[in-house]
């Protein structure tokens, strides 16, 4: 007889979930279990978030230029056709996609340098601190009018939103490396670019992913930006132009996408590292 | 070769780093010359210059003054036939024990061929890690990461084995057992080791030699065979001779911590 037998009432049937059985190991009632994973306490918070405020714009009748209510916003969806979608979505994750490759083939090379050469780190890193410094929504008009028409524009906005902690991180990332390394390394006189490759890049993966995580997000910010300036298509034009013709469940809708492609973004991101390098997440998260 | 050279000879060696806060003398004067396969066990207060004795010696940095030959020629780069071991295992968190192992080669060649793996297997065995080539370092114990860095340093099969207080990461027991572990290779194979350590009781068990440095700037200040002839076991420890011996040793790096 267990303590919890002693407590229990005599002739009251104990609860379903609470009778241990003999051949299964104790486990939490079903409810509580649901609970503990992962992606059901968030979903559960989301529908009753909608469900507030689907009531609250009804019940007190907001304006749907104010707030449109989550019914609404679905019929500004319909309102556009899916060709009209695609078409703006592709635009979009385009110019993220192409901005994030630069920003990623860009900073490694520069990363390289500044971990491997303290003059190079000294010319450039302050430098690069400047470029950061610069408010790109405020340049952005002056890049179009110098790059044109076209995505190039758009690509580099988005680079120079996007590629600083892509730098910070590599960085960081090669510097971590055990000096024990380096130094076997030097011991076997191997040429410099295979400590790089096989002992350096290795290292930095944890780092290199979480500024790639950082970056992937920022990247669509970049494309949204650089849509706001100068487009014709894309989901930053679409949400401006509804804008402008008080069409706001449309453009609440441009943003649920937006958001939606974000994620995706940083899942495809987060998964190729789970996938790839497993070893490089931290503890607990295997 | 008329006369065999030593396998490792310190003479007068200094060795000065420039810090942003002024000079810091790590080694002075060092003389001591080391026979092919003899092990030297290294003891010496903290910050006395011992890993850089190591360093010296595996041609990672040049002496400021005096000269490190091996095998008679002066250490001007590092060399093929010197192996390091460190304090912690530093092994490649990516890569499994049999790619740790084959790293020196991978590293050195770019490439790792069908030998390289059979050697591989051949060093695995040897240091009692047979069945565990496929796991990942954080899936050993500290002993058996170790054992990988031993394999490891082991793989370009060097004359000279360095190793920078190689057991001082490990619990005691396991600690005892690496140590009778490493003697048995050594006597398998025969090397020059030099073997760092802050434990008498481990140089005196395992060296043939215990060289006691000075605080900084480490000079030699003792240089002692140990009287108890091998094969040792955990016995060994306790004849009355190497009590003495142990002693000694006490004796001189405790005079040297309270000056
Ligand atoms: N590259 C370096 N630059 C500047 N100072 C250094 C450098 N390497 C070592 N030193 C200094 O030289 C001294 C000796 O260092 P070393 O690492 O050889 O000591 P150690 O005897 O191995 O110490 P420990 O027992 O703590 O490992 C220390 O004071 C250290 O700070
Ligand atoms: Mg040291």
């Amino acid at each position: 007889m267990t303590a919890t037998d002693l407590q229990r009432p005599t002739g009251a049937t104990p609860p379903e979930a609470s009778r241990p059985t003999p051949s299964v190991q104790p486990r939490l009632p079903l409810g509580e279990r649901l609970l503990r994973t992962p992606v059901v306490l968030p979903l559960v918070t989301f529908l009753l978030l909608l469900v507030l405020w689907e009531s609250c714009t009804r019940l007190f009748s907001v304006p749907s230029y104010i707030l449109p209510s989550p019914s609404r916003i679905v019929l500004g969806f319909e309102s556009v056709s899916a060709g009209r979608w695609a078409e703006h979505i592709w635009a979009t994750l385009r110019v993220a996609l192409l901005g994030y490759l630069v920003s990623f083939a860009v900073s490694l090379p520069i990363a390289v340098g500044l971990a491997k050469s303290r003059l190079l780190s000294g010319a450039l890193y302050p430098l690069l601190v400047v470029i950061q410094s610069v408010p790109v929504v405020a340049v952005a008009p002056i890049i179009i009018v110098v790059l044109g028409t076209g995505d190039a524009p758009r690509v580099v906005i988005t680079f120079m939103i996007s590629f600083f902690p892509l730098v910070v991180s590599m960085t960081t990332g090669l510097a971590a490396t055990p000096p024990e390394l380096i130094e076997l390394s030097r011991s076997l006189r191997a040429p410099s670019f295979r400590e790089i490759t096989q002992i350096r890049l290795p290292y930095a993966t944890p780092y290199i992913f979480s500024g790639m995580k950082i970056s992937i997000t920022l990247s669509v910010i970049g494309a949204v930006v650089s849509e706001f300036v100068a487009a014709d298509k894309g989901i930053g034009y679409f949400i401006q132009f509804s804008t402008s013709m008080f069409k706001l469940p449309q453009a609440w809708a441009g943003l649920v996408i937006l958001v939606a492609m974000s994620l995706l973004l940083f899942q495809i991101v987060s998964q190729t590292q789970r996938i790839l390098f497993p070893w490089s997440l931290p503890k607990g998260q295997k | 070769m008329a006369l065999a050279p030593n396998a490792i000879a310190f003479s007068g060696v200094g060795q000065t780093f420039l810090t942003g806060t002024g000079a810091v003398t790590a080694l002075d004067g060092v003389s001591v010359t080391i026979a092919q396969h003899e092990f030297i066990a290294v003891l010496g207060p903290s910050g006395c210059g011992k890993s850089t004795l190591l360093r010296l010696t595996a041609g990672l940095m040049k002496p400021s003054t005096g000269s490190v030959s091996v095998f008679g020629l002066p250490v001007t780069q590092p060399r093929d036939d010197v192996g390091i071991v460190f304090q912690k295992p530093t092994l490649l968190p990516w890569a499994n024990v049999e790619d740790n192992v084959v790293f020196p080669a991978k590293h050195k060649q770019g490439r790792v061929t069908r030998e390289d793996r059979d050697q591989t297997q051949a060093i695995i065995e040897t240091v009692g890690l047979a069945g565990f080539e496929s796991r990942l370092p954080s899936e050993l114990s500290g002993g058996m990461q170790q054992r990988v860095g031993i394999a490891r340093a082991l793989f370009l099969n060097p004359d000279i084995l360095l190793m920078d207080e190689p057991f001082s990461a490990l619990d005691a027991l396991t600690r005892e057992t690496m140590g009778f572990e490493l003697l048995r290779l050594w006597q398998a194979s025969p090397k020059t080791v030099l073997f760092i350590t802050h434990s008498i009781s481990e140089a005196a068990l395992l060296a043939d030699r215990v060289l006691v440095l000075s605080e900084r700037p480490g000079r030699v200040i003792a240089d002692l065979p140990v009287p108890t002839a091998r094969p040792r076991d955990e016995s060994s420890l306790g004849t009355a001779e190497m009590q003495d011996y142990a002693a000694h040793l006490r004796s001189l790096l405790i005079r040297k911590d309270a000056a």
